[in-house]
């Protein structure tokens, strides 16, 4: 039996519609050190909110979160910033793509807006998509992901999981 | 098809265990979203892209002397009926205007991609919008996209194909179908696409060196919805900030004063909308106080549009011409807004800071009522009475 994935952290929550230019502006893009890029993670909403993020912190999100750009920098700062998982009403397809792709956890959640608040703590237990507010007791039931995703996630990011298949192969 | 982003892709490509892409022949690479460079760091970037490109041996390489890739992609010959293209880039939906199935991925994806010459997609559930009805003057293929989007929200059409059909495509110029497809990800769309047919056939003569065989829909297709337009009465649609998907009748907004007017990008930097542009502009003067600036999309539209007096026209009247670059639409360069100023723009996306300033606001319209405000001064309504 491997170990199960959990995440447990501080919620930082978010509107509908949240998109890419929102968590980091396009003007930004020839910084190429995710070091350095994360400083304007969310430059335009509020210049100090992602100073106040911290390791294991969830992002919770409205509807249609990651709307926009195909820029994997989106995901990137935010698992640069060590967000642990975003959780949302439902997610644009490349921002999905792009983060389960990093190994950053993302989990699509109906009702999730309206079932926690700002500085809440959040246990996500990945495989089975199941949510709890920690500090409300209130479980939801989120989308689970199906296996190959979960694999991926566990691997931490498409390209490990690619190498380990190659290596498999050969 | 890859731009600036090859240099991220590499950091990504570098902890793959492979030398070199699978298919470097498959490869597009160009250089559109800073160009020429604005900055030391675009220029490191510009400088590391060219590195890679002979690294990798990409023979399909444009720098940056061509033109934004959404509209050099199909220019140049890579994009054919019934083909699969992805990009980094999430405006890749545009190439299906020519019955090309294609959609914008991340550098990870692009990436394995390299690596395998394959990435996992799912196949997308179709939303068919028929189109009727022939547009009045001065509105345009923009107007039908940003009224859709209006209507079927910025996550309408979430992980869905966006098919376009009826009679008024029918008679849409090539032009006019790229702009639809380009924005069909601002519903959230994999991909926008339109069946191929004799105006698509004629763009690709003496374009494309591969052979390729037409893809329509079956007369029985299943849809995940309908939805049906007539666009003969359609007025000039605004999308006020901060979304794509904001969209009001002109009128909503008339009289809302303009700090800068944008005259381009891969959404609306093509031959159709330069002379749309030229037309209204045509012996008038822009007022001092408003700043329209004007990007051919590519250097072929560039030249056509010199040779034809287009660009005469926009100098005359006090825009200013730049060469073929995303530029100011990402806020890259060449027209970024201060705080508290007022753009609109011809290109796709409004969101909060997206042209520069956090407290700037950019109105989403077409290339008609772009120029017809920046001649105002203020939102204006474009059509000819």
């Amino acid at each position: 039996m491997r170990e199960a994935l959990v995440v447990e952290g501080k919620v930082w929550k978010f509107g509908d519609d949240l998109n890419t230019d929102i968590i980091i502006p396009g003007r930004y893009l020839t910084i190429t050190d995710p070091e350095k890029l994360v400083e304007y993670t969310f430059q335009d909403l509020d210049p100090d909110l992602s100073k106040k993020m911290g390791e294991g912190d969830i992002v919770v999100g409205g509807k249609n979160f990651g709307c926009g750009s195909s820029r994997e920098q989106a995901p990137m700062v935010l698992k640069t910033l060590g967000i642990g998982a975003v959780v949302a009403e439902s997610f644009a397809r490349i921002f999905f793509r792009n983060s389960i792709n990093l190994g950053l956890p993302v989990v699509e959640c109906p009702g999730i807006s309206g079932a926690v608040e700002n500085g809440e703590q959040l246990r996500i237990l990945l495989e089975e998509g199941r949510i709890e507010n920690l500090n409300t007791g209130e479980i939801m039931k989120g989308t689970k992901l199906p296996a190959f995703l979960i694999d991926i996630i566990r691997s931490g990011g498409a390209v490990a999981a690619l190498n380990s298949k190659m290596r498999e192969k050969r | 098809m890859v731009h600036e982003f090859l240099q991220q892709v590499e950091t990504v490509f570098r902890n793959i265990e492979m030398e070199k892409p699978l298919h470097p022949d498959r490869i597009v690479a160009l250089l559109d979203h800073w160009a020429p460079a604005p900055s030391v760091e675009a220029a490191e970037i510009h400088k590391i892209c060219r590195e890679l490109v002979d690294q990798y041996d990409i023979k399909n390489w444009y720098d940056m002397r061509d033109g934004i890739c959404h509209q050099i992609m199909p220019e140049k010959g890579h994009v054919l009926p019934g083909d699969v293209i992805i990009g980094t880039d999430s405006h890749t939906t545009t190439y299906g205007a020519f019955g090309a199935f294609s959609t914008g991925v991340g550098t990870t994806d692009m990436a394995i991609a390299f690596a395998t010459g394959k990435l996992w997609l799912k196949i997308p559930e179709s939303i068919r919008i028929e189109i009727r009805g022939k547009l009045q003057s001065n509105v345009m293929s923009k107007d039908i996209i940003l009224r859709i989007l209006g209507d079927i929200s910025a996550d309408g059409a979430t992980y869905k194909a966006m098919e376009f059909c009826g009679d008024t495509i029918r008679t849409m110029s090539i032009d006019g179908r790229m702009t639809l497809c380009n924005m069909s990800i601002e519903g959230g769309a994999k991909n926008g696409i339109i069946e191929p047919d004799q105006t698509t056939f004629d763009f690709l003569k003496n374009r494309v060196e591969r052979e390729y065989s037409p893809l329509y829909s079956d007369s029985d297709a299943d849809y995940s919805e309908k939805i049906e337009y007539d666009v003969s009465k359609l007025a000039p649609q605004v999308a006020k900030p901060f979304s794509p998907a904001n969209a009001v009748p002109v009128s909503e907004v008339e009289g809302i004063e303009i700090d800068q007017a944008f005259l381009g990008s891969c959404t609306n930097g093509r031959l159709e909308d330069l002379r749309t542009a030229a037309d209204i502009l045509r012996g008038k003067k822009i007022p001092l106080r408003v700043r329209m600036i004007v990007i051919p999309a590519s250097r072929e539209i560039y030249l056509t549009a010199l040779k034809e007096g287009l660009l005469e026209i926009f100098i005359e009247s006090g825009a200013q011409v730049y060469y073929p670059t995303c530029g100011p639409c990402i806020g890259g360069h060449l027209g970024l807004l201060g705080s508290e100023e007022v753009c609109v723009s011809s290109s796709n996306r409004n969101f909060l800071g997206r042209m520069g300033s956090g407290q700037s606001k950019v109105y989403l319209a077409s290339p008609a009522t772009v120029t017809a405000s920046a001649l105002a001064g203020r939102l204006s309504d474009p059509r000819i009475n």
